[in-house]
């Protein structure tokens, strides 16, 4: 008897603190996984400075394949985890689905908006960042075309490159773009060798600077570039230092701020489109001590000034998302 | 297409031909002894990691390069051990090695760096370095043969020359040494093999043994040369494009050289849509040519370039009659 009493007590300890544990945020990650050196890795460091900062403690899931998507989130709110955030456009349909079944959950999604009561959708304006990394890539290159090598072929990536375009083109009209995508699958996010290969075929049509939106291909893409004495541009995360010296500059892509604010928000998260571009510091440009001695004066006042322009409304720079065109490339 | 941008994709298409040459060869070995794998590509993601682990440790490529056969190896014996020893379906334990090397890859590189899954970047003696062969410079600008042995031929690591010397060397093996004929006599017919005395479990180790030997080194070759370190699911469907190939060529050595090289110069036509553009006169879709591999090899398996024909004890545990 006092055995049953005592597990009883147990088990009510258990629920109790279970209970309270349950308002921690979440956080899944995309099938690039948590370490890609770039996008969700920026996202597990904004977690990780919220842990940090405020002592709390938070779940956290890997995708590990497609058919997770949906059982994953459905078991992170039905854990009791508020607010729950996660990486990559290709949640969007599930989230959809599932937000209207936890009514008091929040819910957070980058990269593609949601319509729905208790969603937060993050979007970037890449296309503003990619914009500048292009002005870069152009002042830069010496043989007049550059290049760009995208993960898989979707309508985000394409709006990177074709902002990217629309940057070089910006400083040197007459430059030529080489545009390539790793692939139509989400194995094109985790194929180094042949991001490497894609490389030495742009540096083969005179592409001396190559942007790389690829996820894990493009650590092939940085390391190939370093390989072949051409310079390479990160993206999302700063990269400058896997190869310093040999990478230009990275486009960042703030989400690790987009999380933390999630996370800080907590339970009491807006819901509704929160758009993160330049003019808030959403994304920008990397500019640190690996890629100094590449950056010169005129480069940096060139791209500053034009970030300012596209700040006030000066510059509009073409989303390809809004309508699936790009003025500056084909794809 | 000029001679120049020819000369660009043939020495592309020599890279990327080389990892599905190896596991090509591997897969040859272990179906041509009547043991089918399916985990060429488990097999080649653990050398992989396991290469770049040891090369970043140690700082030779050497070293990576016998660790990265060890941990094939070993994925190598357990499929010995479920498909021979414990007379297992062969595709059930491949596809689970498969799942294996996808999972403990990451965790293992993930625990011992800590940098997200990947080994640290190589660089130096870390990685197998282009070496230039004999004469190169000499006959560099010697017209239309030069660039081809300057650019092509030469300034590869040792493994593609490695993988190349291979060909001739399973050739001879297979088809006028002894061990050659039985183990191409233990995948069709097991019993007669058993009948003259000749142990039909030992020579199946042997061939799972040098398909491991041989997709450890196709391994270390994506990590220690092409690439500088291993990441996640590094090898990308390679294994299964050498299994396509394997049957494209109807599971021979020198057949299996072209099949790979074919395939190797479509990856490589891949990564050069306006080359494609220019030749065809249309814009192809880049997955029309990552899938070309695959469509003939549904042509040859349907039948219309000749015939290909498994060895017909291919897939079929051997049960000693009693």
């Amino acid at each position: 008897m006092t055995l049953m009493k005592t597990l009883f007590c147990a088990s009510a300890v258990t629920a109790l603190t279970a209970g309270l544990a349950s308002a921690e945020p979440a956080i899944i990650f995309d099938l690039g996984g948590k370490f890609d050196k770039s996008f969700n890795e920026a996202a597990f460091n904004g977690a990780s400075k919220w842990a940090s900062e405020t002592g709390g403690t938070f779940k956290e899931l890997e995708m590990q394949s497609e058919a997770q998507r949906e059982q994953a989130l459905r078991r992170l709110a039905e854990s009791g985890a508020n607010p729950v955030v996660m990486t990559g456009f290709a949640f969007g349909d599930v989230l959809n689905q599932v937000a209207p079944d936890f009514p008091d959950t929040k819910f957070a999604i980058i990269d593609m908006v949601v319509d729905q009561p208790n969603v937060k959708s993050v979007v970037f304006n890449e296309h503003e960042g990619s914009y500048l990394v292009g002005m870069m890539a152009g002042l830069a290159s010496k043989t007049g075309t550059v290049g760009f090598i995208g993960g898989m072929d979707i309508p985000l990536i394409r709006k990177f490159g074709c902002g990217y375009a629309q940057g070089v083109k910006a400083v040197n009209p007459d430059a030529t773009i080489v545009l390539n995508m790793t692939g139509t699958t989400p194995a094109a996010w985790n194929d180094p060798v042949k991001g490497a290969e894609l490389t030495k075929g742009q540096k083969a049509q005179g592409a001396d600077v190559i942007y790389a939106a690829a996820g894990g291909t493009g650590v092939g893409v940085l390391q190939a570039a370093a390989d072949e004495g051409i310079l390479s541009i990160g993206v999302d995360s700063n990269q400058n230092y896997m190869h310093p010296g040999k990478v230009l500059t990275s486009m960042l892509k703030r989400v690790d701020n987009a999380v933390y604010e999630a996370f800080k928000e907590g339970t009491d998260l807006k819901p509704g489109i929160n758009v993160m571009g330049l003019a808030n510091d959403g994304v920008g440009y990397a500019l640190d001590e690996n890629n100094a001695p590449l950056v010169t004066d005129e480069m940096k006042a060139t791209v500053d000034a034009a970030a300012e322009k596209i700040k006030s409304g000066e510059i509009a720079v073409h989303d390809y998302m809004a309508d699936n065109t790009c003025p500056a490339a084909t794809f | 297409m000029d001679y120049a941008t020819l000369i660009q994709i043939l020495d592309s298409t020599l890279r990327l031909a080389t990892p599905l040459l190896l596991a090509c060869l591997a897969g040859l070995y272990s179906e041509r002894a009547g043991i089918f794998d399916i985990g060429l590509e488990g097999k080649m993601l653990m050398a992989a990691m396991a290469s770049g682990a040891v090369a970043a440790v140690t700082g030779s490529a050497w070293a990576g390069l016998g660790a990265g056969i060890l941990a094939s190896l070993l994925l190598g014996a357990v499929h010995g051990l479920a498909s021979i020893t414990f007379r297992g379906n062969q595709l059930i334990s491949g596809v689970a090695l498969n799942f294996v090397a996808s999972g403990v890859t990451v965790l293992v590189a993930q625990s011992l760096f800590g940098q997200g899954g990947r080994t640290p970047p190589l660089s130096g003696d870390a990685r197998f370095n282009p070496i230039t062969l004999p004469f190169a410079e000499a006959v560099k600008d010697v017209p239309l043969i030069g660039p081809f042995y300057f650019e092509v031929l030469s300034g590869h690591s040792i493994l593609v020359y490695a993988a190349l010397a291979l060909v001739p060397l399973t050739w001879w093996v297979l088809f006028r040494t002894r061990f050659g004929l039985r183990l191409r006599a233990v995948g069709e017919n097991p019993a007669a093999v058993d009948t003259a005395g000749v142990s039909v479990k030992g020579l199946r180790w042997a061939a799972v043994a040098i398909t491991g030997v041989l997709c450890g080194i196709a391994g270390a070759y994506m990590a220690t040369a092409l690439q500088a370190g291993f990441g996640k699911e590094m090898t990308a469907g390679r294994g299964y494009i050498a299994l396509a190939a394997l049957i494209f060529a109807k599971w021979r050595p020198v057949a299996a050289l072209w099949a790979c090289l074919l395939f190797g110069f479509f990856q490589a036509l891949a990564t050069r849509t306006d080359v494609v553009e220019g030749l065809v006169g249309m814009k192809v879709p880049v997955p029309f040519l990552d899938a070309l591999p695959y469509i003939l090899t549904v042509v040859v398996l349907a039948g219309f370039i000749g015939k290909a024909i498994p060895p017909r004890a291919g897939g079929e545990p051997y049960v000693k009659e009693r």
